[in-house]
C-alpha cells in the first residue's frame, strides 16, 4: 500500500502544491475581486505606479533641447557623430548604386558611375576565393547574380552599404572595448551587467531613444544596428584573449615586449580564428539588426519586406525575403571561411603574379567602367532581363489559401482552442501580487533564495510600471511557442544525433534557419495564418528551433562512449538505452538548450508584435510609433526582466543536474 | 667551482594564497604545517641556489614539486612572495618594468614545453620575432634567424608554419628562437617532456652537441631523471617547494642526502653516472692493459677494463692519478658499494 504513495516526495508536493493554488488563484480571480470588491486584486493600484517612463522621456527630452557639455550641445554631439557616420555610407552608396555626383538636386552632374554590377559580383567572388576556394566563390557568385537577376540589386546594395559601414565600426569597437576588459578588471566587471542587459534588452527597446537622438533615416539606423551587433563581440574577444596559452604570454614576456607589442604582436594575432567567429556573428546580426532598423529609416530590402508586409503584397514579400535569405547566406558563410582560413604559403613572381585575383577583380572593374559608358548592359543589369517571380509566388499563395484554407484553419483553430487559449486564461487571470510571490517562490526553490527575492523584486518592477498583462501575455506565448519548439526540436536533434546521414542535413538546415533575420520569419506566417497569436506563435517557433534542436543533438552524441557499452553490456534494448542513459546523462545539454530557445523566442516575440500580439512586445512597438522613449524603455526592460529571471531559474535548473551527475 | 656566479638567488619564496605577505614578516621561515593553516600554497619555499657561468643547472622535481614556478621566479615571469636574486650583479627583484624589459631582450632566453610558437607566423619569422620586436630592420633579424635556423638543423624549412612541423622540429624553432638573441642566460622549462621518447633522446642529443658550441649558462627544468643525469653538470632536486639536495650527478647518486632523492638514484643505471676517478685504487700493479680518461663513465670503460688481462691506468691531464681493476667496474655494474 507504500507503493502509490511513495514517489510524493516533498520537492514534488511544494511544486504540485504551487500549481494547484496558482491555478485556483488564476481561475477564481475575477469572482475574488467581487466578492471582496478589491480591484487591486487584479490590477496594480494606480496611485503606486512608477513614474519611470515620463521621467526617461523627459530626461531625453532635456538631453536633446537643453543639456550642455562645455561649449557643445549634447545635440551637436549626436549631430557630428551622425555626420562621422554618414560620410562612409554615402560613399558606399555612391559606389555601390547611386554614383559620384557633384552638385545638387536638377543641376547634379554625374562625376563617375556607381561600380557595375558585374565589377561588384567579380569583387565578391574574388573575396570569397581568397576565404576559401572556388567552391565557395562560385556559391556567392551564385547568390549575387540571384540578386541581379530577380531585380533585388539596388535594394541589396543598399543593404550591403550598411552592412558593409556597421561591420568594421561593430568590429573594431568590440575588439577595442574587448581588449580594454581584458586588460582591466574593473573594466570588466563595468561591462559584464551591461553586455547581459544588452543581450536580454528588446532590439526595439533601444530605437526609440535613438530615433529621438539621431532622427528619422539610415543614420540613425546604423547607430542602433552597430550598438546591437557589438556585444557578441566584445565577449568573443574577451573570451579569445583569454584563450590564448599561457606559455605563448610567457614566450613574449621572456622576448621583452612592451605592453602595446603584447597586444598587437602576440595576444590579438594569435586569437584571430577565434576573433573572426566574432566577426562573423557581428556581420548576421548586423543584417538583421539592418533590415528591422527599416522601422527608423534604413532602406533597402528590410523597408522592401515592411512595405510589402503592410500592403499585403505577398508576391513581393517573399521576393525581398528570399533576397534576404540569399545575401545572408552569402554573407555567413564567406565570414565563416575567413574563421577556419589558414595562413597560405606566399607566391612568389612579380606583383602580377603574386595577386592574380586582385589583378583580375582591377581589370574587370576598370573594363565595365569603360564599356558601361558605351553599354548601359554592362553598368547595370538589363530590365529586359529581369525575372519577376513576385506574380507566380502571389498566385502560389493564392492557390494555398483557395486549396487549403478550411484545413489551415481548422488547423489553426484547432490549436487554439486546446492550446493557446486555456494557457492565455491562465496566464492572464493570475493576481499580481500572487503572481509576484509565485515567481518569487520557483526562483528561490531552484536557485536559492536570494535569487528568488530578486526576482520577487523584478516582477515588481513590472507590476508597479502598469505592465503585468502585456507581461503575463508574454509569459504565455513565449511559453507555448517554446513548449511546441522544444516537443519539435528535442526528437529532431535525438534523431539527428542517432543517425548521421539524417544529422548533417537536419543541422545543415538548422544553421541555415539561425543565419536568416528575424523579419524574414514573418512573411510566409502572415501569408498562410494572417495576423494573431497564432501566426506569433508559429514564427517565434521558427525561430528559436534551432538552439532546441542543437543542444539535443550536442548532449546526446556527448554521452560518454564507454558509458553506453556498459549500458549495452547490460542488455539494454536500443529505447532503454535513450532512455535510462542518454537522456538522463543529456539533460543539463538540453536545459542549456531550453535557455536559448527562451532566450531567442523573447527576441523574436518583440518582432511579432508587427502581426498584432498584445504583449510587451506590442508596448514597445506602439513607443516606437509614438517615439515615446519612456514607455519604450520600461516595456523593454520589463522583457529583459523576464528573459534574466528565465536565464537564472534554468541555469540553476541545469547545475543542479550537472551536480546530481557529478559532471 | 670558484667560477663566476651569473645568477644568484637567495632564500627565495613564492606563496599563493591570502596574506601570503605577513607569514614571511620580519624573515620568519613558516613550515609545512603553518602554511596549510593558513590556507596558504607554498609554491617555492626558501630556495638558495647559485647558478654558474657555462653550467647547466638542472632543476628536477615531479610535477607541482615548484621547478616551473622556481624557474619563472629566477626569470620573474612571477613575482617571489619574497627573497633576493642578483643577475649579474644586479637585483632583479628591483628592476623596473624598462630594465626588465631590456634585461629579457638581449641577455635571457626561453624554451617553452609546448614549444609557444605563434601560429600565424612561419618558422623565419617566429625566429626572427625577438629582433621584430626590438625593431631591428628586416634584413638584418632575417639574417640573424636564417644562422640560428641552420645551426638548429632547420635549414629548408624556413617558410613552413608550426602546425607544418612535427614535435621535435616545433621545439628546434623554440630553441632557434631562444638563441637568436644570443643570450648570457638560457632558461629550458621541460622543453622535452611533450616529446615521444626515441624523438626526446635525439633532442638531448642535439641539446648537447649545441651547448659544446655555444657554451650557454643553462636552467634547464626537467622531471625525468634519467634525463637530468644525462644533461646536468649540476642538479637540484625539489620536492614540495623545497630543494632536497643540489649536487653534481654523481654525487647524488653515491650520496643521496635524503630518502627521497635516494628513492630516485636507487634505480638509476649507475654505471652510466661513476666515473672511473671514483673507483679508481692507488696504482700500484706492475702491468697495465691500458689507460681511461678519470672522467670516462664506468658505462663507456665496462667492456674494456673487464676484458682485459691486468688493470687499467686512470690518466689526469696526461698523468697517471690511479688504476682501476675489473672487480671495481664490475661491482658498479652489479650495484655493490
Amino acid at each position: 500500500m507504500q507503493t502509490p504513495l511513495r514517489h510524493i516526495t516533498r520537492g514534488r508536493l511544494f511544486w504540485l502544491g504551487l500549481f494547484a493554488l496558482t491555478w485556483l488563484l488564476s481561475h477564481y480571480s475575477f469572482q475574488l475581486y467581487k466578492l471582496l470588491d478589491a480591484r487591486w486584486i487584479i490590477r496594480f493600484p494606480k496611485a503606486l505606479q512608477l513614474k519611470l517612463d515620463t521621467a526617461i522621456s523627459d530626461f531625453l527630452n532635456w538631453l536633446v533641447n537643453d543639456a550642455h557639455l562645455g561649449l557643445l550641445t549634447f545635440r551637436d554631439l549626436t549631430r557630428s557623430i551622425a555626420s562621422l557616420i554618414e560620410m562612409p555610407y554615402q560613399f558606399l552608396r555612391n559606389l555601390l548604386i547611386e554614383g559620384f555626383q557633384s552638385g545638387l538636386g536638377d543641376s547634379a552632374v554625374q562625376i563617375a558611375p556607381s561600380l557595375s554590377w558585374i565589377a561588384v559580383i567579380a569583387t565578391v567572388v574574388a573575396i570569397a576565393h581568397y576565404a576559401r576556394d572556388l567552391g565557395l566563390a562560385l556559391l556567392v557568385g551564385g547568390c549575387f547574380l540571384y540578386l541581379a537577376v530577380f531585380g533585388q540589386w539596388d535594394s541589396a546594395m543598399i543593404t550591403l552599404a550598411s552592412v558593409l559601414v556597421a561591420v568594421p565600426i561593430g568590429a573594431a569597437g568590440g575588439l577595442g572595448l574587448g581588449i580594454i576588459a581584458y586588460r582591466h578588471t574593473w573594466f570588466d566587471k563595468l561591462l559584464r551587467p551591461i553586455l547581459d542587459l544588452m543581450q536580454t534588452v528588446p532590439v526595439f527597446a533601444y530605437l526609440v531613444p535613438i530615433l529621438i537622438l539621431f532622427g528619422f533615416g539610415p543614420v540613425a539606423a546604423l547607430v542602433a544596428t552597430v550598438i546591437y551587433a557589438m556585444p557578441p563581440m566584445i565577449r568573443v574577444t574577451i573570451l579569445a584573449l583569454k584563450s590564448v596559452p599561457e606559455e605563448l604570454v610567457e614566450a613574449g614576456r621572456m622576448m621583452g615586449v612592451t605592453r602595446r607589442q603584447m597586444t598587437w604582436k602576440v595576444l590579438v594575432p594569435t586569437a584571430i580564428p577565434t576573433l573572426m567567429v566574432g566577426v562573423n556573428q557581428v556581420i548576421m546580426l548586423t543584417l538583421n539588426m539592418v533590415i528591422i532598423a527599416s522601422m527608423i529609416g534604413a532602406g533597402g530590402l528590410g523597408f522592401d519586406v515592411l512595405a510589402s508586409l503592410r500592403k499585403l503584397d505577398i508576391g513581393g514579400g517573399i521576393e525581398a525575403g528570399l533576397a534576404i535569405v540569399v545575401m545572408a547566406i552569402a554573407l555567413d558563410r564567406s565570414s565563416q571561411a575567413f574563421s577556419e582560413r589558414r595562413m597560405p604559403h606566399p607566391r612568389t613572381g612579380s606583383w602580377l603574379q603574386r595577386h592574380p585575383w586582385t589583378t583580375t577583380v582591377a581589370l574587370i572593374v576598370l573594363g565595365t567602367f569603360l564599356l558601361g559608358q558605351v553599354a548601359p548592359a554592362v553598368q547595370s543589369y538589363p530590365d529586359v532581363l529581369k525575372i519577376s517571380t513576385g506574380a507566380v509566388w502571389s498566385d502560389a499563395m493564392e492557390w494555398i489559401n483557395v486549396n487549403f484554407f478550411d484545413t489551415l484553419e481548422t488547423i489553426k483553430t484547432a490549436l487554439l482552442k486546446a492550446l493557446l487559449l486555456p494557457v492565455k486564461k491562465f496566464f492572464t487571470g493570475i493576481p499580481w501580487l500572487w503572481g509576484i510571490i509565485a515567481v518569487g517562490l520557483i526562483a528561490g526553490r531552484v536557485a536559492g533564495w536570494k535569487l528568488g527575492f530578486m526576482a520577487a523584486l523584478m516582477m515588481l518592477f513590472i507590476a508597479a510600471s502598469g505592465l503585468w498583462g502585456e507581461a503575463m501575455v508574454t509569459l504565455y506565448l513565449c511559453g507555448v511557442s517554446v513548449f511546441v519548439a522544444i516537443l519539435i526540436g528535442t526528437p529532431l536533434g535525438i534523431w539527428a544525433a542517432q543517425k548521421p546521414r539524417a544529422g548533417r542535413i537536419i543541422l545543415g538546415v538548422m544553421d541555415t534557419l539561425q543565419t536568416l533575420p528575424s523579419f524574414v520569419y514573418l512573411i510566409p506566417v502572415v501569408m498562410l495564418f494572417r495576423v494573431g497569436d497564432f501566426s506569433a506563435m508559429i514564427a517565434v517557433v521558427l525561430y528559436a528551433l534551432a538552439p532546441a534542436v542543437r543542444y539535443a543533438a550536442h548532449g546526446i552524441r556527448e554521452v560518454p562512449p564507454q558509458l553506453l557499452e556498459a549500458g549495452r553490456m547490460a542488455g539494454c534494448t536500443p529505447a532503454q538505452l535513450l532512455w535510462r542513459v542518454k537522456l538522463p546523462l543529456a539533460t543539463p545539454q538540453l536545459l542549456l538548450g531550453l535557455n536559448q530557445t527562451i532566450m531567442l523566442a523573447l527576441s523574436m516575440l518583440v518582432i511579432t508584435a508587427l502581426v498584432g500580439t498584445r504583449d510587451l512586445g506590442q508596448e514597445v512597438y506602439i513607443a516606437l510609433t509614438k517615439a515615446n522613449a519612456g514607455q519604450g524603455i520600461v516595456a523593454g526592460l520589463s522583457v529583459a526582466v523576464i528573459a534574466i529571471i528565465a536565464d537564472r531559474i534554468v541555469h540553476a535548473l541545469s547545475d543542479n543536474q550537472k551536480r546530481r551527475l557529478g559532471l | 667551482m670558484n667560477k663566476r656566479v651569473l645568477l644568484d638567488c637567495r632564500h627565495v619564496w613564492k606563496l599563493y594564497g591570502a596574506n601570503a605577505e605577513t607569514l614571511l614578516a620580519n624573515g620568519r621561515k613558516p613550515d609545512a604545517d603553518a602554511l596549510a593553516e593558513a590556507n596558504v600554497i607554498g609554491a617555492v619555499r626558501d630556495v638558495n641556489v647559485q647558478i654558474h657561468q657555462g653550467e647547466i643547472f638542472v632543476i628536477m622535481g615531479l610535477s607541482g614539486s615548484g621547478k616551473s614556478t622556481l624557474v619563472r621566479c629566477l626569470s620573474r615571469l612571477v613575482e617571489p612572495t619574497a627573497g633576493e636574486i642578483q643577475f649579474e650583479g644586479r637585483d632583479l627583484l628591483r628592476a623596473s618594468e624598462e630594465e626588465l624589459i631590456e634585461i629579457r631582450r638581449k641577455k635571457m632566453g626561453m624554451v617553452f614545453q609546448q614549444f609557444a610558437l605563434m601560429p600565424h607566423l612561419t618558422v623565419l619569422e617566429n625566429v626572427a620575432f625577438p629582433l621584430e620586436i626590438q625593431g631591428v630592420d628586416r634584413a638584418t633579424r632575417c639574417e640573424s634567424a636564417q644562422k640560428v635556423i641552420e645551426l638548429v638543423g632547420l635549414k629548408g624549412r624556413e617558410n613552413y608554419y608550426p602546425r607544418e612541423l612535427s614535435g621535435g622540429q616545433q621545439q628546434r624553432v623554440g630553441i632557434a628562437r631562444s638563441l637568436v638573441v644570443e643570450p648570457d642566460l638560457w632558461f629550458l622549462d621541460e622543453p622535452f617532456s611533450a616529446l615521444d621518447p626515441l624523438i626526446r633522446r635525439e633532442m638531448q642529443d642535439e641539446f648537447i652537441r649545441l651547448q659544446n658550441m655555444l657554451r650557454k649558462t643553462i636552467v634547464f627544468i626537467t622531471h625525468d631523471f634519467d634525463e637530468a643525469i644525462r644533461l646536468a653538470d649540476r642538479i637540484a632536486v625539489m620536492k614540495d617547494g623545497m630543494i632536497e639536495q643540489i649536487a653534481t650527478p654523481e654525487d647524488l647518486v653515491q650520496n643521496p642526502a635524503t630518502e627521497y632523492v635516494a628513492d630516485f638514484t636507487r634505480h638509476v643505471a649507475r654505471a652510466k653516472v661513476i666515473r672511473a676517478q671514483s673507483r679508481m685504487e692507488p696504482a700500484t700493479a706492475e702491468r697495465f692493459a691500458g689507460e681511461v680518461a678519470h672522467d670516462a663513465t664506468i658505462e663507456a670503460i665496462a667492456d674494456e677494463v673487464e676484458r682485459a688481462d691486468a688493470p687499467m691506468k686512470v690518466v689526469k691531464d696526461g698523468e697517471v692519478i690511479g688504476q682501476i681493476t675489473a672487480r671495481a667496474v664490475i661491482d658498479v655494474l652489479v650495484g655493490r658499494g
